[in-house]
């Protein structure tokens, strides 16, 4: 439910908001140090860009790229974080990808996001930009049929910038390290299964954002602490303009007007989801190697919880997840909507 | 001009992808029906030369002097009429005029369109609806489109346009509207025959109207319109061209996967379509069209698709909150997505109450859904409908978005569950359910403390806790009884039950069972009662005042 702040607080967390960004739009341009460029391509001004950080995907790059060529992306920027199972070599074959390379903290980058930041300042200006992890399929109302282009042209005659989609966490029904994918093979044909309803929102009104948690971590892996559960609310698809800034991650964004993309008035707006497929079988592996290297979460034991669970192959399936069938599905379950999009 | 052309001549104003313009033009220009087209002039010359390349030289085609078209501008109405005269002028076998734009695209074969015109030789198909009855037009003026000056553009310098028209209404300025016209508004594509055409194109007071229109609001959709009026001989008031508008006027795009519905369109044409639906240009410009079986025209089965989308995105889905959709405290719609029951203290005064209330309704009935240690689901059950956890803390993260994921994830069948003093009370749950129409809430007063009585000694912990239970009650009731109240509540005293157990307790469940469910399994039996009273003696003794125990006496 949805509380309006009052005028005078609205503003005062507006001027707040202000300096926060101006800060980080420093601190990303300060960033850009760690970055070198690997492989520089070219693109052109109406295209549709895809801004990427991403570590040893070996098994998922494949698939990324078709995904997201499919939806009509037309150039790819990649900011490798020190891959060594060949994701590097991969990417730097493609004939629409530039390439950024860095050895430095993820976690100093402000998980990445100073990196992206500063490449979108530096090169989304003006373009619809998509930013997704490696293991982030976006999905939204008429994908199959409908082109990101065709999407952009309508939010910019509805005057909208930003469309959420929040991440949508799939896995496989068994242990964890039973679901093997086969590197190019769609990730969802093993992953298949999800949770329907059991996502809770919150409003922040510092950030005027939505805090979306729940789904099968929540469910499995947070049942004593559901409050350190993993934040599902995205804005993966944006017009970016060089007065933004990431704020934590792609959850929230500055200036905070762009949180702004759901109705409070009872309709809804636009919205898709981000299939994130995690939950392949490497993730038990992964976990520890990410337990020791620790640039993901703050350093909470809460979190070493959640590696040692994850690295114990545990099944996330319960009687009543449901299985992924298509974007329409998950319009009737509520997880998306075209919001006048007919 | 050696070549005959069909009666059917085409007026195609363009400004954007010209490509696909190119290819509607060649597809008129085959079936031998005459093109002119317009194209706006704020398209550059290598452009116009692309188009002019793509189509080709055809003895049928011809161009039309350009104007610059603004969105609802005179000169939408100025290129209309040049290229109009330039139709009539070149091809005297036409006998009706069609007015399409570059995003259009042809729904049948041209023979069909063709056909139907020849056989209604003095018919104008024109929408024109007289302004006192214009109640579709979307967002914007109706009447005052025709009495008031519109100087400044209404995209570009909406508040200047705006404050015009409010000091325009301030004073009281109306223009005169020239005789002897009555104004008339409708779509912009219309299809009109020669006479109509050249009579308006040759009026002696064409001047006149024309000075006038310019001053208008979005003329293209009433110069034509109104005039049609004046010279027509018969008008079908109707257009053959479908539009879908938005809620901001704006027309909606046909995709690829609008083919079906455009199949059952009953127009001739379609507006607008998006340039890269590359299925929908495919298969009506090509000979698809007709291999396929024809569907029969549905076109109330396109309105309703649109109208299902306006619907979901201006009211959205009762009862769903999600990441798009965070409804305000005071809108319109439900809060939650359907009609449940909650029962208080039921529990503690029969026995199996659950089962039997899952017997009489038919649903499963939860057990206390706000348990302190475990979420109670029917059966046990460790998850639920769309994976709701039965962990408690989960739950007390958000228990409001609880109830209504609950609620949501289970739409179309009634929840029914206990919830009372002795759970995790939530306020805002409290509230939450007191404002809610969809909830029916059934309370026992006092029944929490008959557990407390059957755990046995009454020791300073009980007196204590029965003091904080007591409060919650209070305040749950208040909360309940306050004039914000929207649920439909019923309360009972111990007592009230004892006295009669069937009619309270049918009452009860009078909208979750069935008569004949009643009927068949009667009443649960009730717990004993017996020492009752000398635990409430013994309770007065400890300390705890007679007010508060007067409630419970049975």
């Amino acid at each position: 439910m949805f509380t309006p702040l009052p005028h005078m607080t609205n503003r005062w967390f507006e001027f707040r908001m202000r300096w926060k960004r101006r800060r980080l739009r420093l601190r990303a341009i300060a960033k850009s140090r760690e970055l070198t460029c690997v492989r520089r391509g070219q693109w052109g001004k109406q295209d549709i860009l895809l801004f990427c950080t991403l570590r040893n995907e070996a098994e998922r790059i494949d698939w990324f790229l078709h995904h997201y060529r499919r939806l009509g992306v037309q150039h790819f920027i990649f900011i490798d974080n020190g891959s060594t199972d060949g994701t590097r070599e991969t990417i730097l074959a493609q004939p629409d990808t530039t390439v950024y390379a860095t050895q430095a903290s993820y976690k100093h980058a402000r998980f990445g996001m100073d990196w992206v930041t500063w490449l979108m300042l530096r090169h989304g200006n003006g373009h619809w930009c998509v930013v997704a992890d490696a293991d982030e399929l976006l999905i939204y109302p008429h994908w199959h049929s409908r082109p990101l282009s065709a999407l952009t042209g309508w939010l910019e005659g509805e005057r909208q910038v930003a469309m959420p989609a929040m991440m949508l966490e799939l896995y496989p029904k068994g242990p964890l390290d039973a679901a093997t994918c086969l590197p190019g093979a769609d990730p969802c044909a093993t992953l298949n299964w999800f949770d329907a309803a059991n996502y809770t929102i919150t409003h922040k009104p510092l950030l005027d954002c939505l805090l979306i948690q729940g789904g099968p971590r929540a469910r499995c892996f947070f049942t004593d602490s559901p409050n350190r559960a993993p934040t599902l609310t995205k804005l993966p698809l944006i017009k970016w303009s060089w007065h933004n800034a990431w704020v934590n991650s792609t959850h929230s964004i500055l200036p905070r007007a762009l949180n702004r993309s759901f109705a409070t008035c009872g309709g809804e707006q636009i919205s898709g989801v981000l299939l994130h497929t995690k939950f392949m079988a490497t993730v038990v592996e992964k976990s520890r190697i990410e337990k020791a290297r620790a640039q993901h979460f703050g350093n909470a034991p809460v979190f070493d919880q959640y590696y040692d669970a994850v690295a114990r192959a545990p099944d996330l399936w319960c009687p009543t997840s449901t299985r992924l069938e298509g974007w329409q599905q998950l319009e009737e379950l509520g997880l998306i909507s075209r919001g006048g999009w007919a | 001009m050696t070549m005959a052309s069909a009666p059917l001549g085409v007026v195609m104003l363009c400004h954007t992808a010209l490509n696909r313009a190119a290819q509607v033009a060649r597809f008129w220009l085959d079936a031998g029906c005459p093109v002119v087209i317009h194209v706006d002039r704020a398209v550059s010359a290598p452009a116009l030369q692309g188009l002019q390349a793509d189509i080709g030289p055809h003895p049928l085609l011809r161009f039309s002097p350009r104007h610059r078209c603004e969105w609802g501008s005179w000169q939408i109405v100025a290129a209309t009429q040049d290229a109009s005269a330039v139709l009539l002028d070149s091809f005297p076998e036409v006998n009706h005029v069609l007015l399409t734009s570059g995003a259009c695209l042809p729904l049948r074969p041209v023979a069909e369109m063709v056909a139907y015109v020849q056989q209604n030789p003095q018919v104008d198909f024109i929408e024109s609806v007289s302004v006192e009855h214009a109640t579709w037009i979307m967002g914007g003026l109706s009447e005052e489109r025709f009495t008031l000056h519109f100087p400044f553009n209404w995209r570009r310098q909406r508040a200047l346009f705006d404050w015009f028209v409010e000091v325009q209404r301030k004073l009281n300025i109306r223009r005169e509207i020239p005789r002897p016209l009555r104004p008339h508004m409708g779509s912009q594509w219309w299809c009109l025959t020669r006479a109509t055409l050249s009579a308006m194109l040759g009026d002696p007071k064409r001047k006149r109207y024309e000075r006038y229109f310019r001053r208008n609001w979005i003329p293209d959709e009433s110069y034509f319109q109104t005039l049609a009026r004046l010279h027509s001989a018969q008008i079908q008031s109707r257009s053959l061209t479908l539009v879908k508008f938005d809620r901001n006027g704006r027309p909606n795009l046909f995709y690829d996967d609008h083919l079906q519905l455009l199949r059952r369109s009953d127009c001739f044409m379609a507006r607008k379509i998006w340039p890269d639906a590359a299925r929908l240009y495919d298969f009506f410009l090509s000979d698809l069209a007709q291999k396929t079986p024809p569907l029969p025209p549905e076109p109330a089965k396109i309105d309703r698709y649109f109208e299902l989308a306006e619907q979901q995105r201006r009211e959205g889905r009762a009862g769903l909150y999600m990441q798009s959709r965070i409804p305000k405290e005071d809108s319109a719609s439900a809060k939650t997505a359907g009609p449940y029951a909650v029962f208080s203290g039921f529990d503690h005064m029969f026995e199996n109450f659950d089962y039997w209330l899952g017997q009489v309704s038919g649903t499963r009935a939860h057990g206390h859904l706000f348990a302190p240690q475990i979420v109670q689901f029917h059966g046990g059950a460790k998850v639920w409908h769309g994976a709701l956890s039965n962990s408690a803390a989960i739950r007390d993260y958000n228990p409001r978005m609880f109830l209504t994921n609950l609620l949501w994830a289970t739409r179309g069948e009634r929840q029914c569950f206990a919830y009372g003093p002795e759970d995790n009370m939530d306020h805002e749950v409290n509230w939450f359910m007191a404002t809610d129409p969809n909830a029916e809430i059934n309370i026992i007063r006092g029944a929490w403390l008959l557990p407390l009585w059957r755990h046995g000694a009454v020791t300073q912990e009980v007196i204590a806790q029965i003091g904080v239970l007591q409060k919650r009650e209070q305040d749950w009731l208040t909360v309940l009884q306050s004039r914000w109240g929207l649920a439909k509540l019923r309360v009972w005293s111990v007592a009230d039950i004892v006295q009669n157990p069937q009619d309270t307790v049918f009452e009860a469940v009078r909208d979750s069972a069935s008569a004949p469910a009643l009927q068949a399994h009667g009443l649960p039996p009730l717990k004993p009662l017996d020492g009752f009273d000398q635990f409430l003696a013994q309770l007065r003794d400890q300390g705890l005042p007679t007010q508060v125990l007067k409630d419970l006496q049975v």
